[in-house]
């Protein structure tokens, strides 16, 4: 086997669609259009245009999923470790595609984007959109680029839910399905962190109501909901591993309210570093879809979601991730055995919480690709 | 356990298994095309023979999760971790037609527990297990006053899984008050290369250890369907 490498040097593409009048219905009962999602594919797609596999990033993902924009640039797409020759995804073998969701804020449609009706930022008078409407507009591009049939949809976290939403919505259409630390509907404790992120945002007085394009921004706001979700990405343990009660840059406490823990230094640069890239109405929308996403209640139940499909599933979940915890997984991989799924059910031993997801790569890699490899031969 | 495991190649190019002595017999009692679980599937070998070799409808629990990767690149798609002693809920009443518990039953928290959900989901259950009464086994106990090491139960005493060995004769008094019906006893002697031979003589004494097949024992009625 060949040592992995990198895709090297990518494009982000840019496809627009649902032009009025043919805008996109959402569930609100609201109409988005034009819609344009940016979007990387790595790889060729095969003349029968079936080893195409497609790539759901979560809540602070983008389209970049790997490789590199420039020359000399530092930092890879954020699953670089995943996507290239001879990883996890081959791209000798597949042809990976990664779009960013509507209501993101990284070339695609979003709060943030220019509303042609009005020649300024959306800002909150952009609809809600739901998982639904991120997989609907998902769909159109598939379409667009050809193919009819994925041969497998991948995510973690709220990339796990579209797969979920994938299978349920366009069941034909989905060969193979890796939902990755996810749930078909939130806690009450996760919506509840959700909820503390966007108060945060809210509270803080440069979000004026979500206009605050062109002004300062709610950084501090936005800073502080990333501090939260940092610490649901971890366990307890490895948050001791990684800080234990170490001090930063000091010997001593300062008795002051300046950062004295290492902790509190990491989360600080976790928040600002964040606020750089990412849009502060966004999380709003994005924390607000996860909320609402409840597989069970659209369809009925779990069962209902999942009955008849020939989809092939790999469900994974992480054995110290407290946000979806292993129960969550287990309820998809139960409704899926009721009506006589086919699925495969892996818990991750790990320490790393719900983070395992981007660092337990080695283990992750060999179950993709023995699945995809298997999957892509069956029938 | 109990002698060297058989390498079997399923396919003239394809995959080759590790089969345990007496997953051979277990596979003759299976018919083409039949859905079956195996318990405690371990790295798969079984199920990925079932599967080439019997077009069967495969799936599997495991505990161990470098199992499942195994299972995974074996590519089984039916495979889950799951700890068996927590039983067999997911799974509707007669809706498999072999459940296997092949050489797991005496690492069981909880046996009776187990053996009724497989009676329930399974048509018909396939056990096998070393027997405690072998002569080998009594003859550590009885004249060299040990814990018995044999080819079937090579652990240390303290350092063993096996928490409940039985024996033959026990085994078949639990299955009656398991209310499970013995529909085939294999008392089976495995020799030093591998191979099971079927015992009939004193099998409680001679067989190290035995396949039982078994069915919940309910009431029929005269065309032969369960009652109740």
């Amino acid at each position: 086997m060949k040592k992995p490498g990198s895709v090297g040097i990518v494009e982000t593409k840019y496809f627009t669609f649902a032009q009025p009048p043919n805008e996109l219905e959402l569930e609100c009962g609201r109409k988005l259009g034009p819609i344009t999602l940016a979007y990387e594919t790595y790889g060729t797609l095969s003349p029968a245009r079936d080893n195409a596999i497609l790539v759901l990033h979560a809540l602070s993902g983008d389209a970049h999923a790997a490789g590199y924009h420039k020359p000399g640039e530092k930092n890879p797409g954020w699953w670089d470790i995943m996507i290239g020759p001879g990883k996890g995804m081959d791209t000798g073998k597949y042809f990976v595609i990664c779009s960013n969701f509507i209501s993101g804020c990284q070339g695609s449609t979003g709060p943030s984007s220019i509303d042609p009706a009005t020649g300024r930022p959306f800002g909150i008078t952009f609809p809600m959109v739901t998982v639904r409407d991120i997989v609907n507009a998902e769909r159109v591009l598939i379409d667009h680029l050809g193919i009819e049939r994925l041969l497998c949809v991948i995510g973690g976290s709220l990339g796990g839910m579209q797969v979920l939403e994938w299978v349920a919505r366009y069941p034909q259409r989905v060969r193979l399905a890796i939902p990755i630390a996810t749930t078909s509907k939130l806690s009450a404790q996760a919506i509840a962190l959700d909820e503390v992120g966007r108060q945060a945002i809210m509270a803080d007085p440069n979000w004026r109501g979500g206009d605050f394009y062109g002004k300062a921004g709610p950084r501090r706001g936005l800073g502080i909901a990333r501090m939260i979700g940092h610490i649901t990405y971890l366990s307890e343990r490895s948050m001791h591993q990684k800080f234990g009660r170490r001090l930063q840059d000091k010997t001593a406490y300062g008795y002051d309210f300046a950062t004295d823990f290492q902790v509190e230094s990491y989360l600080q640069y976790k928040g600002d570093h964040f606020v750089d890239r990412f849009d502060a109405n966004s999380y709003l929308y994005i924390t607000k879809a996860m909320d609402y996403f409840d597989l069970a209640q659209a369809y009925g139940s779990l069962e209902q979601a999942f009955a008849g499909v020939k989809t092939k599933f790999l469900v994974i979940s992480f054995s110290s991730d407290w946000l979806f915890p292993s129960y969550q997984s287990k309820e998809i991989v139960s409704a899926l055995r009721k009506v006589n799924g086919q699925v495969i059910y892996t818990e991750i031993q790990t320490d790393y919480g719900h983070d395992a997801f981007l660092l337990e790569s080695e283990q992750l890699a060999r179950l993709i690709s023995n699945f995809l490899g298997h999957g892509a031969n069956s029938l | 356990m109990g002698g060297p495991l058989q390498e079997l190649r399923l396919a003239p190019d394809g995959p080759v298994v590790r089969l345990a002595p007496e997953h051979k017999l277990i596979m003759d009692l299976i018919e083409d095309g039949s859905r079956v679980m195996d318990l405690g599937c371990g790295e798969g070998d079984l199920l990925l023979a079932l599967k080439v070799l019997k077009k069967v409808r495969a799936e599997g629990i495991e505990l161990s999760g470098a199992c499942i990767q195994a299972c995974v690149a074996k590519g089984l798609f039916n495979v889950h971790h799951g700890d068996l002693d927590e039983g067999l809920a997911d799974y509707p009443d007669k809706s498999v037609d072999y459940v296997i518990l092949s050489n797991t039953l005496q690492v069981l928290h909880r046996p009776m527990l187990l053996l009724r959900e497989m009676a329930r989901v399974g048509k018909k259950c396939i056990v096998s297990f070393p027997n405690f009464a072998y002569w080998r086994v009594r003859w550590w106990l009885s004249a060299k006053g040990r814990m018995p090491k044999t080819d079937r139960l090579p652990y240390e005493w303290y350092e063993t899984f096996n928490i409940h060995l039985t024996t033959i004769a026990d085994f078949r008094d639990f299955c009656r008050v398991a209310e499970m019906r013995v529909l085939q006893e294999i008392p089976l002697r495995t020799s030093g290369s591998g191979q099971c031979a079927s015992v009939k003589l004193l099998p409680n004494l001679r067989a190290d250890a035995a396949i039982f097949v078994v069915e919940e024992a309910r009431a029929k009625d005269p065309a032969g369907r369960p009652l109740g």
